[in-house]
């Protein structure tokens, strides 16, 4: 007997699980077994339309996910077992709360009834995770899998995004109890309406304090990449002819090699960037929460600018550096109509104090420019490596990064001239990310030019994973920029330990060549300046596979600009002599 | 300084893990804080003191507004408010302190809810100040225990905290 086309399908808990995700869109799923979830394997096993990236550690899974959605804007969505598959997710799932990533978290539990007594492999994830999500939703009942799946979809999309943790017991997912499966088109919720446009009072005082502005800059941060808003912000800014900055999340959402952009600014920002927030009179905000990196001492930040903050997170105006004029709302909407206003407003930039500006802002780039010692020539420089990347690759790569020096001279010396291009972990400073993040990447962008820039440090926090590479067949470049030290801390206990490098050397380091060789990978070691670009173009032509190029660079390269601890943005060290 | 919030919530497992995860993580603090169902059993109620400087107090209230399960909060101490505590307190009460204990709860209102040979078990209401007054009153007594519901508060006149 046929059923009729109107009876809902009959599915278990786990096929619901793996259904929504397909009717949700879902392409990849990144994960590892474990007993808790193996009914949601099965059900995985029995379709192809969600694909299962199997990864060998649930680290891993969480930021292959987290680099899909920031090089996308959509979730990412990872499937760990309860437990320690559990636990092993945290570092990425925190990694994503911090920077605002979109991702939805299934992690396995043990049967409901087991729950709260200690049984094998039971962990609190939804206790241990609720610091470090958006959201987080335990299911109680199989029925619910459908809607469950959609609210956590909308919730780490919408709004602020965020990782959305979802607890499944295994009790859930019985093949044998099968239920009625419809996945809803929409959710609704009382409790949560993100706010969907900027309050037109506020954008008008915004407009009107913007064209007086004698000394302005735009200073925007990933909530412009997140919000999709980097042509509406590159509109504006080149209507109005202002500087913009970029924080470290923000990096490509304005064109970086156009005339208008000053760099990075904060903690390692150009001297530029930080010199012209510090003297200008107004800063206009957009998708940037203000962090310590960027401000250095908040009661010495900005004296005589008027702030003009736009966020789609209340919690973040006002939080360190108060307002003057807040914006709630997505930053499109909101500088769309900025724009509007702008081009109606009876008030005009006033061009010659824009003149003037543009002068002081000229000589503060001629001042130091990004500058870097070349006199020792024998040494490799970490900058000049990043320089020759971004020419060997036309500026057009996905760079997923790792964390400590190399993350800052690729955010330095990368010019980025588009968005979700910049992949790195900035709130969290997650080593061992960068990896993963770049064949998350290059997994969704199998013809684009995937580049983990990392160090010697950092890559093997992750190592592992040049074995998931291999099983996708995944050619993503790893351009390892090794000097033989934690670099970073090496560099903080140089300006602040007198050089006692407490257990920043990094002995017995593998041939990483040979290493990533026995993967199955090409190696390719440069160790002197003058091979270094055809050594690069070599790598970046080989395209179907993974390459491991281990770059020697001078182990005594400090990252500079670097901000002077308690002071002022501007007050910086320049380098190992001078500072502001 | 002082502030009285009040909270409308899902009434779901692990909402007031949230609210009480919430000010450990960010290092406010709690008073008291008291929660029940409303009306509508799908939703609770829950009303928390804290004391903070303003900038602090906003960062609470957004903070609280940005959870999931929070459906409406109001900071009643914004306005015109009525705020009630109960607290039952047992005390040892024997010879003279017999009818000094009884004196003192009458003159605050207060109502013996169990008595014993040697004991009274009185129940206070009023705002948080009277509740500290009445103990203090009793710092001649021997107190045996105390236990405080906390502040529950609404706002006076229309204003109402609900959908």
């Amino acid at each position: 007997m046929t059923q009729p086309a109107s009876e809902p399908e009959m599915l278990s808990g786990g096929e619901m699980l793996i259904r929504s995700l397909k009717d949700q869109g879902v392409k990849y799923l990144y994960g590892y077994p474990g007993g808790a979830v193996l009914h949601i394997y099965d059900a995985i096993h029995k379709q192809s339309d969600v694909q299962h990236i199997l990864v060998r550690h649930e680290q891993a899974a969480t930021h292959m996910a987290d680099a899909y959605a920031r090089a996308t804007g959509k979730a990412g969505v990872v499937l760990v077992t309860s437990g320690p598959g559990a636990t092993n997710a945290i570092t990425g799932i925190a990694t994503a709360y911090m920077d605002s990533i979109p991702m939805v978290v299934i992690t396995g539990q043990v049967m409901s009834h087991l729950i709260g007594g200690d049984a094998f492999q039971e962990t609190d994830m939804m206790g241990l995770s609720r610091p470090v999500v958006k959201h987080n939703i335990s299911v109680r009942d199989p029925k619910e899998i459908p809607n469950i799946v959609k609210k956590a979809f909308y919730i780490a999309e919408s709004g602020r995004p965020g990782p959305v943790v979802i607890d499944v017991p295994k009790d859930m997912t019985m093949p044998n109890e099968k239920f009625p499966y419809e996945y809803p088109d929409r959710i609704k919720m009382r409790s949560y309406n993100p706010v969907k446009k900027g309050h037109s009072g506020q954008i008008r005082k915004a407009v009107s304090t913007l064209l007086q502005a004698k000394r302005p800059i735009i200073y925007t941060g990933g909530g412009v990449i997140l919000g999709k808003a980097s042509k509406e912000l590159t509109h504006l800014a080149q209507q109005l002819n202002y500087p913009v900055t970029n924080t470290l999340m923000g990096l490509g959402a304005y064109p970086g090699t156009d005339r208008q952009f000053v760099g990075m600014l904060g903690m390692h920002g150009s001297y530029e960037a930080n010199m012209t927030m510090h003297h200008a009179d107004v800063i206009l905000a957009i998708g940037a929460r203000f962090d310590d990196r960027v401000t250095n001492n908040p009661a010495k930040f900005c004296p005589d600018a008027t702030i003009i903050h736009i966020d789609i997170d209340p919690a973040s105006i006002s939080k360190i550096v108060t307002a003057d004029i807040p914006i709630v709302g997505p930053v499109k909407p909101v500088l769309k109509e900025m724009l509007e206003q702008i081009d109606q407003a009876k008030i005009k930039v006033d061009e010659e104090a824009l003149g003037l500006w543009w002068e002081q802002i000229d000589e503060w780039r001629q001042r130091h420019g990004g500058r870097y010692r070349t006199d020792d020539a024998d040494r490799m420089k970490p900058q000049h490596v990043i320089e020759t990347l971004c020419k060997v690759t036309r500026g057009d790569a996905y760079i997923c990064s790792d964390v400590g020096q190399h993350q800052m001279f690729a955010a330095q010396y990368y010019q980025y001239n588009k968005p979700n291009r910049w992949i790195n972990s900035g709130g969290l400073g997650t080593m061992g990310f960068g990896l993963p993040a770049a064949m998350g990447v290059q997994l969704n962008f199998p013809d684009a030019d995937v580049v983990c820039v990392t160090g010697e440090g950092s890559i093997q926090m992750n190592i592992q994973e040049l074995s998931t590479c291999k099983q996708y067949g995944l050619p993503v470049k790893i351009l390892c920029l090794n000097n033989g030290y934690l670099g970073m801390v090496r560099q903080w206990q140089d300006m602040n330990y007198e050089s006692r490098y407490s257990n920043s050397y990094m002995d017995s380091l593998p041939d990483f060549c040979a290493l990533a060789e026995s993967y199955g990978h090409v190696g390719i070691k440069i160790e002197h300046a003058s091979e270094l670009e055809a050594k690069l173009e070599e790598a970046m032509s080989i395209r179907d596979k993974a390459v491991f190029i281990d770059v020697l660079i001078d182990p005594d390269e400090h990252v500079y600009p670097m901000q002077v601890p308690g002071g002022a943005i501007n007050d910086m060290f320049l380098s190992k002599t001078e500072r502001t | 300084m002082r502030h009285i919030i009040s909270v409308l919530m899902e009434n779901e497992a692990g909402a007031l893990a949230r609210v009480v995860g919430l000010f450990a993580q960010r290092g406010y603090n709690i008073e008291s804080l008291n929660v029940a169902p409303t009306e509508d059993a799908t939703l609770s109620r829950l009303t928390l003191v804290t004391k903070g400087e303003d900038k602090v107090i906003e960062q609470i209230t957004k903070h609280l507004n940005k959870l999931i399960e929070v459906v409406k909060l109001v900071d009643l101490t914004e306005g015109e408010h009525i705020e009630r505590e109960l607290m039952m307190i047992k005390v040892r009460a024997t010879g003279a302190q017999r009818e000094e204990v009884k004196r003192t709860c009458d003159i605050f209102r207060g109502q013996i809810i169990d008595v014993t040979p040697t004991t009274y078990t009185i129940q206070v209401t009023g705002n948080e100040d009277k509740v500290n007054a009445f103990l203090d009153a009793l710092s001649g007594a021997t107190i045996m225990e105390v236990a405080r519901t906390g502040v529950s508060g609404v706002a006076r006149g229309d204003k109402s905290l609900s959908l």
